[in-house]
């Protein structure tokens, strides 16, 4: 089949503000992935095409972008989920509330100061087992944060979220996430600590129920009810 | 050009780099340097599990361990290594455990573990279980947790830097350059100490299980300032990767009960490993599913296999080998979760109801930068080090995993020896002081670093690199013949040729200039590509992961012995054959002397 790529490209060495391009490709199978596509028209079409990529396959969290409209990692999604027919076009731009460094390529440190600022590690101090082996977990007490262990900070939640196009200041669904997965662990002990920083104005409190952010998730994380499990925690000021 | 001083520098963020900062950073200023946001690295995608004799199942000991990874490297792992990765693995796990990793765990609370290829009780008795898992992501919790720590204890991190070269000055190693790759400006690290730790080159091949960012850039570096290359040839081809794609379907499927058959229905590795069937080691799997699709038994005739984890089949084939245990579908579910999703993501299969379609792909590097027991990078056959130069992790070759590497050996090789790396570069840097920086330390590769960007030929980055992983992908893979590898050594030479006289590249810009970066990477493919078909055109002989046509049999008179690849004065590549395999266990017990390797 024929595809369109239309992407919005920005170059800040030479553009005064962004444009959209159009790139057609043949001979694509339904089955390709998205970053098939952009690599033909980089590698065949035009070098200067820039963006971020690694694993190819769903778990690095390198290549986030919107594509028709909705937050996905172009190697996660095939072009037979975007259309069907002899000629398809995909729209493709940058993650939305970060500023553009180049074409499809965002500035992710906001991203990581708002993951940073929730103590996103486990902390425990206790002396370990005295046997010298590892601190002992039911499989149920694991299971509890088990769905939040499982992000790769993509940031395509965080991006999606209306509240946090309206305020960067808004830790974002993101850094809530990180943030459950120590909350909700058994054997850490600063549950406390980061519920105090998940209470203040740019915390929890900024979501409000889109669920944006779950749709968003390449990982399939029940983002917005990690989020209500943390408001509930606040509320009631226990993890129980 | 921003100059910036730090006693010790790491390259890579990944688990060996990442492993290393941490103990580093207790003691001396410590700065990693990654090309990517270090929760990119690809020790996020290992995927079974982390081998360690935890026992916490039935009994397992380090020796044991020991044994299968020195069998496994078919007799070419250093043994006093191999013993170290064993013994060390236990409390290198434990330490996981204690930075907050979510492993599995048992109905009584403990780490919980699965069976693996090649490892086994009682030095080769049964299948144990050995890898210690969290569900089929292990290796992204690893890296996570590790990250995480990194971030707790304060550790300098230029994220999106990439490393193009290393300073020497006499016998001194004082430092690397860096680009920014967000604004192509180079940055001088002044240093005392150096580790690279920046993972491996699966992106030699056409079809690989490997990231895009895998080139070998570590490898490369360190091989153009005077460093060998060691055991290059040996290259791991894991047996089940997606049909075409090459994306992993982690061993653990065929841990926990998944066969493998051919077009006939037949779960054929009862033929090749009667003893430990589908759960031998890697290359002696790979082989046999080339040999299938050679005799016409692949699926409706073309280059794959099916692998097999339905509980219907599973459940049968454990009946027949006179097992209690059952799986169901929701087991599989839980266990191995994102192995589902590839396979429904990816090829619409559901591997709950029906098959998956696999081929070997390009894995894995047994060899790499030659170093000691602590992560020293020693540049002879008398394993002379370089003071102030480390590597770990896979672009390093200790040599723990020899000619073949077992599954969740790399995990454990990356805590294990960057851990020891880590804490033996804090000590060298406590003991140094700073070597004065050469004049100019960026010259030369500015000037090849502007030769690219400006590069006005009329061949493309991508159409060299196509050419280059066909070519290695059809001589230097599975199976090799002199001739074949023959060609591979001239093709890649007139790629190099073409690389370095007619090359094309579009972007001519600073800013995030990845045609460069993709360019440059290339150069390093290209070197690390002719180092392996040339070190395993000289090997005559098959042992693991090298296997020959020409020569079919291993030959311990011959080739006990480690090759070293230098870069000739002429661009060339020069081996040497004289560095011995330690076998300080097989002196002490008849069990480690070299036999034949059956399963």
């Amino acid at each position: 089949m024929q595809v369109t790529l239309r992407i919005r490209r920005f170059n800040p060495e030479k553009d005064q503000k962004p444009y959209w391009a159009d790139y057609t490709l043949d001979n694509v199978e339904p089955t390709d992935r998205v970053l098939e596509l952009l690599h033909r028209v980089k590698w065949e079409q035009d070098g200067t095409l820039s963006f971020r990529r690694s694993c190819a396959h769903g778990v690095c969290g390198s290549d986030g972008m919107r594509i028709n409209g909705m937050n996905r990692l172009a190697c996660k999604v095939l072009v037979n989920t975007l259309g069907e027919g002899d000629a398809l076009t995909i729209q493709i731009e940058p993650l939305l509330g970060l500023r553009v460094i180049k074409d499809l390529i965002v500035d992710m440190e906001p991203f990581f100061e708002h993951y940073r600022s929730v103590m996103p590690y486990f902390v425990n101090d206790d002396p370990p087992p005295e046997d010298g082996r590892e601190r002992l977990q039911s499989p149920e007490d694991r299971e509890r944060f088990d769905d939040t262990t499982k992000c790769i900070l993509c940031a395509c939640c965080t991006t999606s979220c209306p509240s946090f196009w309206a305020n960067q200041d808004y830790l974002g669904p993101a850094a809530i996430v990180q943030a459950h997965r120590f909350i909700f662990d058994s054997r850490d002990h600063a549950a406390e600590e980061r519920l105090k920083i998940l209470a203040e104005t740019d915390g929890v409190w900024r979501c409000r129920t889109i669920y944006n952010c779950t749709m968003a998730c390449p990982r399939e994380i029940e983002v917005t009810r990690a989020i209500g499990e943390v408001k509930l925690a606040i509320a009631r000021g226990s993890v129980e | 050009m921003q100059t910036h001083q730090y006693e010790a520098i790491i390259v890579g963020g990944g688990g060996a780099g990442l492993m290393a900062a941490l103990y580093a950073s207790r003691s001396v200023k410590t700065a990693v340097i990654s090309k990517l946001y270090p929760t990119r690295s690809h020790t996020g995608a290992a995927q079974g599990g982390i081998g360690a004799a935890l026992g916490n199942l039935e009994e397992d000991r380090p020796e044991w361990h020991a044994f299968d990874t020195v069998k496994g490297g078919d007799y070419l792992s250093d043994q006093d290594a191999a013993l170290t990765l064993a013994e060390e693995a236990v409390s290198a796990v434990i330490e996981l455990e204690h930075l907050g990793l979510p492993f599995d765990r048992t109905p009584d609370g403990r780490i919980s573990q699965r069976r693996f290829g090649g490892h086994t009780s009682n030095f080769g008795d049964k299948p144990v279980r050995r890898a210690c898992h969290a569900a089929d992501r292990t290796g992204h919790m690893i890296l996570q947790t590790l990250y995480q720590q990194c971030i707790k204890n304060e550790v300098t991190f230029f994220d999106e830097f990439q490393v193009v070269d290393l300073i020497r000055s006499g016998d001194a190693v004082v430092g690397v350059i860096a680009v920014n790759i967000d604004d192509g400006e180079l940055h001088i690290f002044h240093s005392k100490a150096v580790l690279f730790a920046t993972g491996g080159w699966g992106r030699v091949w056409e079809i690989t299980s490997n990231a895009h960012s895998l080139t070998g850039d570590g490898n490369a570096i360190t091989y153009r300032r005077g460093v060998p290359m060691q055991d290059m040839e040996f290259f791991q081809f894991h047996p089940t990767g997606i049909y075409k794609m090459g994306i992993l379907i982690t061993e653990g499927v065929r841990g926990e009960g998944g066969v493998l058959i051919n077009d006939k229905g037949e779960r054929f590795m009862e033929k090749y490993a009667p003893h430990i069937k589908d759960l031998a080691s890697r290359d002696v799997v790979s082989r046999a599913i080339y040999l299938e699709i050679e005799a016409g038994r692949g699926i409706n005739g073309q280059r794959y296999v099916y692998l097999d984890v339905t509980p219907e089949t599973v459940n049968r084939y454990l009946a027949e080998a006179g097992e209690d245990r059952r799986i169901t579908r929701e087991y599989i579910e839980t266990k191995l979760p994102d192995i589902l999703d590839f396979c429904r993501t990816y090829l619409g299969v559901d591997p709950v109801t029906e098959p998956m379609p696999v081929q070997p792909t390009a894995h894995y590097g047994m060899g790499g930068i030659p170093t000691d027991l602590h992560g020293r990078v020693v540049v002879d056959a008398q394993r002379t080090p370089l003071p102030g130069l480390y590597a770990a992790g896979e672009c390093a070759c200790v040599s723990v995993h020899g000619a073949n590497r077992l599954g969740t050996n790399s995990l454990t090789d990356l805590i294990v020896f960057g851990r020891r790396a880590g804490k033996h570069m804090a000590e060298y840097c406590q003991g140094a002081d700073f070597v004065a920086l050469p004049e100019n330390p960026a010259g030369e590769i500015q000037e090849e670093l502007e030769r690219l960007r400006k590069a006005d030929g009329t061949r493309k980055p991508y159409q060299i690199r196509e050419e280059m992983r066909q070519v290695m992908m059809k001589h230097v893979s599975v199976f090799r013949t002199a001739e074949g590898m023959q060609e591979a050594v001239e093709t890649i030479r007139r790629l190099k040729d073409e690389y370095a006289n007619n090359l094309h590249i579009d972007d001519r810009g600073k800013r995030f200039n990845t045609d460069l970066f993709e360019a440059w990477e290339l150069g390093c493919l290209l070197d690390i590509a002719e180092v392996t078909a040339v070190s395993a055109l000289a090997r005559e002989e098959s042992r693991g992961a090298h296997s020959r046509d020409d020569f079919p049999k291993r030959n311990d008179e011959k080739w006990m012995v480690h090759t070293l690849a230098y870069r000739a004065a002429d661009g060339g590549v020069e081996l040497n054959h004289k560095k011995p395999v330690d076998m300080s266990l097989a002196e002490k017990d008849e069990k480690f002397k070299p036999k034949e390797r059956v399963y």
